[in-house]
């Protein structure tokens, strides 16, 4: 093997792997399995059409990931498992989570509204104030409704 | 009569040819233990089939990129979505145009040369002098080059993705004025590492074994002649761009 083919070869797989690597790290979720967290679960009646991989925010800024959302048997609500980076481990106990839209159509989130308490989330807490999903339809039935029974009084 | 006895002979040559094809898998896949000893003439054939193929990659690549840009920019500026069009643009080449196209020009460009070439060897019997010498030709000349296409393909995938992406932000940001910001940042909340991403590779994996067998595969059953050999080089084409386009639904219906 002579030498420029050696280097046109060596040069392939190089830039062949160098573009993966921008694949991978550039467009995709890649730092959203990286890091070490801890979870914290949360209950709630309605997740609407909150997904897993759907970020966590404090204060507008993403702090972790959900990881997964189940229905408990017996308490027939949805129980979602999120992970929170292990940098952001002084968010107070009684903070509570919402599930909110990123704009009008948007994609779910939560969101992490603050409390007071002086004890942290750790590792396996819950968090025990919650706030479902807005699911428009039910809004809509209850403008609806309420119009309608206004209008018969 | 004769349609039918055409329809018949064709059912039978299809199915003959795929289990020719599927024999010549087995055969080539109990020589590769034997050809991974001798890597010289793998990275030779990585450097044929990939290294080659690099230039013609990466200007499909580019203006892939850059058009779909174009396309997706002017419909979805209409509707107030252009701020959308990174994620778009990204999940239709990692996902499916990326490993399709670069399939399809895999097989115009190095398909057709493996085909010819193998082709060749057998037209002026290179390959039974191998035979006389006891040289397994099989596992000096077709598993290398069936190896050579299954490890360019997926690099070249990659690269044709990562150019297509970077053309798709030119045309997108540097032509059509929307903000680098909004091109880049919505892309890691939509793009999925494992299910986008890396099964754009997994289908491109296949995408090589696919390429390399058959381009092998017609150019060892080829006539000794050299009308033979072009039609061989015709049937890679064909054959590969059909069997690309097929095995690419079988497989984004496994991975969904």
């Amino acid at each position: 093997m002579n030498r420029s083919v050696e280097f046109a070869t060596g040069l392939f797989i190089f830039l062949g792997l160098l573009a993966l690597f921008f694949l991978i790290t550039q467009t995709t979720n890649i730092q959203a399995y990286g890091g070490d967290g801890y979870t914290v679960t949360a209950r709630f009646t309605n997740v609407g059409s909150l997904k897993a991989r759907a970020p966590v925010a404090l204060a507008g800024v993403t702090i972790g990931r959900v990881e997964n959302i189940a229905v408990d048997p017996q308490r027939l609500d949805a129980v979602v498992t999120m992970t929170i980076d292990s940098r952001y481990d002084r968010i107070p106990f009684d903070s509570s989570a919402a599930i909110l839209t990123s704009g009008l159509l948007g994609e779910k989130y939560i969101g992490i509204q603050p409390g007071a308490d002086t004890e942290s989330l750790k590792q396996g807490d819950e968090i025990l104030f919650t706030q479902s999903a807005v699911v428009l339809e039910n809004l809509i039935s209850k403008y609806l409704f309420d119009s309608a029974s206004g209008g018969e009084e | 009569m004769s349609l039918v006895r055409q329809f018949r002979e064709g059912a039978v040559d299809f199915f003959a040819s795929f289990g020719a094809a599927c024999l010549f898998m087995l055969r080539m896949l109990a020589d590769t233990p034997r050809a991974l000893l001798r890597p010289g003439l793998i990275f030779r054939q990585v450097h044929v089939v990939g290294a080659n193929s690099l230039v013609l990659i990466m200007m499909a690549g580019l203006f892939v990129g850059m058009v779909l840009s174009l396309q997706f920019y002017n419909t979805m500026a209409k509707f107030g979505a252009e701020q959308s069009l990174g994620p778009v643009v990204v999940l239709a080449l990692v996902r499916e145009l990326g490993p399709v196209v670069t399939a399809l020009l895999f097989a115009g460009r190095a398909g057709t040369a493996l085909a010819s070439e193998i082709g060749l060897m057998k037209a002026t019997e290179q390959l039974a002098g191998m035979e006389m010498m006891a040289v397994d030709p099989i596992r000096y000349v077709i598993v290398p080059r069936f190896l050579g296409a299954f490890i360019a393909m997926p690099l070249l995938t990659a690269i044709f993705n990562a150019i297509a992406i970077l053309g798709a932000w030119f045309v997108a940001v540097q032509m059509m004025g929307l903000d680098g910001g909004q091109f880049w940042a919505p892309m890691p909340d939509n793009v999925d590492v494992f299910d986008d991403v890396l099964g754009g590779v997994l289908k491109s994996v296949f995408f090589g074994a696919a390429a390399g067998l058959l381009a092998v595969f017609e150019g060892y059953r080829a006539h000794p002649t050299a009308e033979g050999v072009s039609r061989a080089t015709t049937r890679t084409v064909v054959i590969t761009a059909m069997t690309v386009l097929v095995l690419d639904y079988m497989l984004t219906a496994m991975l969904i």
